[in-house]
């Protein structure tokens, strides 16, 4: 019994997390903003299955996402045209069904190679996909996309899918079944073959297993999950554009996969959810917020691999033995430190951005909240660079004593840690 | 026709000149470090603005001198504290980094320059008709594209088959672990053709810069197309990356010359369900003929044109 409940509890948590989140965030913005991140959590997973499990990078995953989408919408339209009475929620699965056949067609090619070249073929697929859509306009629609009408399918259960409130269950409710699907996938013999390919191709070779049909498989489930996820995004705005399989939807998945952590299972799940939530209040705070997102994407790849999940494990396990006080000494040393030179770097990128925007004709004036600062002056330059360069210099002096103590809390170590 | 032939072929052999002027870089960095430089076309697009930002305040002379310069230094910059750094990480790691500094290169050019073209211009010097054929001018500073991209090429195999620094560089193509074996210093070495590849790349960007469009998409438009050179010509083979860049660039000139849609060869009714197609002239579809290549040679010959290295 014990152990029953053990198993279940975090998927009852998860459940219960998704069914309550709209009664304790209540607005629209919450609505729209959470239903967003359900789509991306599972278009994030599904990435996870080629990068984290299957050690495959991929540039152009969102082709599948997009044509998940086309697939979905196509199917919508041509069904309450034909008034075959089919329930919303089925054509989920039809876009997810559209995204594992244009896996399958794909993935032939693709992943007939693995390592680096994989990831050239998916960028150079992707292209390929992406330069399609303005050829094949009757399919894509062209620049104005294939628009739909989520609530023409009628009623299910009572439900129209007309508010955004029931277009969130919807999404959550598959977002629960995909995140059940893709940890599932991990536990079987298949998911566990694909660890095997990528850590040791060559032995899984040796063991008798084809490295390009373990590829075509990931990439098919990848596929699959996408396509579910892509026709997940064509109903909550009810339009399905070339944009969805484009380059930049390639790598929002990657940036929200990576960020989060691709060595664990929750890794892709935090990303999504961070990385969604970050673009839409960035882009209302700053123009460049691109630019912090490259950053903090390189800034992750460089100091930390494992991606936000990776750091929050090693903690976990500092904890379970008991040595997690001995790393908040070097923490309280280096949070200020941290502070200070982040705020003292964006202080800097947001100058140099206002002063080259007066060059375009725009205003020179930095506003955050009641304070403007003139990039044209020379106080606040003084200000931002004596944040930026302190902090820095506090950084190199306090870092070596973060580096020891993660690394005697890694190893386990009796020893001085701050 | 023979108007066509003859200045497709012309433009054709130039773009394919440009594309070798990256791919050479992009395969002695992948053949000696393993590091698949996916910010190679980014800093062609550094130094197109570099150029410009240069001839702007100096003329047009210095910054061709002194972009690749400029760029083949932050190529050394980023390969020292930033590639060395993540190469115990793994060679998907080392992608990771170079995608996120390709990203953040475009951030930053937006926001120096603008999401505008730049205006970088012929300099008066070379703004002349170099020769008329069939009543059509070819310009004069298309020719001297073409001859730098040539005289590059010289240089580049002169330094390869003479020099010793070529010697190692070549022996690393298909030994590198031999060649450390050897001590040489291989990190400096790697910094150093990182650096070259870099400044190559920033060369092609200098020059290709007025005759082409300088714009913070142009690292992404060419980039894909990069890889499929790099590909179809077999990876870390540098006479492959020769051949595969001609072809794409003689191919895709050709394509783009080329006014003829299905409905021209098979009558204006379309069957069913292939309206699109129908009309879609061979032009239109220039964008993705790379790709196809790409794909028809993943399907017939997977090593690439002259590959024999599988990854």
């Amino acid at each position: 019994m014990n152990r029953i409940l053990r198993f279940l509890a975090p998927w009852l948590a998860t459940a219960a997390a998704l069914a309550a989140a709209p009664l304790v965030f209540r607005s629209n913005f919450a609505l729209t903003t959470m239903s967003l991140i359900g789509i991306n959590v599972i278009f994030a997973l599904s990435f996870n299955i080629l990068l984290g499990q299957t050690g495959l990078l991929s540039f152009g995953h969102a082709v599948y996402y997009g044509l998940g989408a086309f697939v979905a919408i196509h199917a919508l339209n041509a069904a309450v045209d034909a008034n075959l009475g089919l329930p919303l929620p089925l054509f989920v699965l039809v876009g997810g069904l559209g995204g594992l056949f244009f896996g399958y067609l794909f993935g032939v090619v693709v992943c007939r190679r693995g390592g680096l070249v994989f990831s050239m073929i998916t960028l150079g697929v992707g292209e390929l996909v992406s330069s399609c859509s303005f050829i094949l306009r009757s399919f894509f629609g062209g620049e104005e996309g294939i628009v739909t009408n989520r609530t023409g399918p009628g009623p299910f259960l009572g439900y129209t899918f007309g508010p955004q409130m029931q277009v969130y269950y919807l999404t959550a409710a598959w977002c629960f079944l995909a995140i059940v699907a893709t940890y599932a996938l991990t536990r079987t013999p298949l998911g566990r073959v694909w660890n095997a390919a990528r850590e040791n191709p060559e032995r899984a070779e040796f063991l008798g297993y084809k490295p390009e049909t373990l590829r075509l498989y990931a990439c098919c489930f990848a596929a699959l999950f996408a396509g579910i996820a892509g026709a997940l995004s064509a109903i909550n705005f009810e339009i399905a554009t070339s944009e969805l399989l484009g380059s930049q939807e390639s790598t929002l998945v990657l940036l929200m996969a990576y960020v989060g952590g691709t060595g664990h299972f929750v890794g892709p799940i935090l990303g999504a959810a961070l990385v969604t939530y970050m673009q839409i209040r960035l882009s209302d705070l700053t123009d460049i917020w691109q630019l912090y997102f490259g950053v903090a994407f390189i800034g992750v790849v460089l100091l930390a691999p494992g991606g936000i999940a990776g750091w929050v494990a090693m903690h976990v396990q500092a904890w379970r033995r008991g040595e997690l006080a001995r790393l908040l000494p070097s923490y309280a040393l280096a949070a200020p430190a941290i502070a200070i030179a982040a705020v003292g770097a964006v202080l800097v990128i947001e100058l140099t951005h206002r002063l080259f925007a007066h060059a375009m004709g725009q205003s020179t004036l930095l506003r955050i909240g009641p304070l403007a600062l003139d990039a044209q002056s020379a106080g606040p330059w003084a200000l931002a660079g004596v944040l930026a360069l302190g902090g820095g210099f506090a950084l190199r002096w306090v870092w070596p004593r973060v580096r020891q103590a993660w690394g005697a809390a890694a190893s386990g170590r009796k020893g001085s840690a701050a | 026709m023979s108007q066509l032939v003859i200045f497709s072929l012309l433009n054709g052999v130039l773009y394919g000149m440009l594309l070798f002027m990256l791919a050479s870089g992009l395969t002695l960095i992948f053949s000696m470090m393993g590091v698949l430089n996916f910010a190679h076309a980014s800093f062609y697009m550094l130094g197109a603005y570099f150029g410009f930002e240069i001839s702007r305040r100096l003329g047009f002379w210095p910054g061709v001198v002194i972009a690749p310069l400029l760029v083949g230094a932050v190529g050394a910059v980023v390969e020292r504290y930033g590639l060395r750094r993540v190469h115990r990480y793994g060679h998907v790691s080392e992608l990771l980094f170079t995608f996120g500094l390709a990203f953040v290169i475009e951030q930053l050019i937006e926001m120096f320059w603008g999401k505008t073209p730049a205006d970088y211009r012929v300099p008066q010097s070379l703004d002349f008709v170099a020769f008329r054929m069939f009543g059509t001018d070819y310009p004069a500073y298309k020719m001297f594209v073409l001859l730098t991209a040539a005289g590059m090429f010289v240089f580049l195999i002169a330094i390869l088959r003479r020099t010793r620094v070529g010697l190692i560089i070549r022996a690393a193509l298909t030994h590198p672990n031999m060649v450390a074996m050897l001590g040489h210093n291989v990190p400096r070495v790697f910094m150093l053709v990182f650096g070259v590849g870099c400044a190559l790349a920033g060369l092609a960007g200098a020059i290709a810069g007025p005759a082409l469009v300088t714009q913070p998409s142009m690292a992404a438009d060419l980039g894909p197309i990069l890889f499929v050179v790099v590909i179809v010509g077999g990876m870390g083979s540098l006479a492959g990356a020769f051949i595969a860049s001609l072809l794409v660039g003689i191919i895709q000139t050709f394509a783009v010359a080329i006014n003829l849609s299905l409905s021209q060869v098979f009558g204006s009714t379309a069957p069913p369900l292939l309206g699109d197609l129908w009309a879609v002239t061979v032009a239109q579809l220039a964008p993705i003929i790379p790709y196809v290549l790409l794909i028809l040679v993943l399907i017939f010959r997977p090593t690439g044109l002259m590959g024999t290295r599988e990854s």
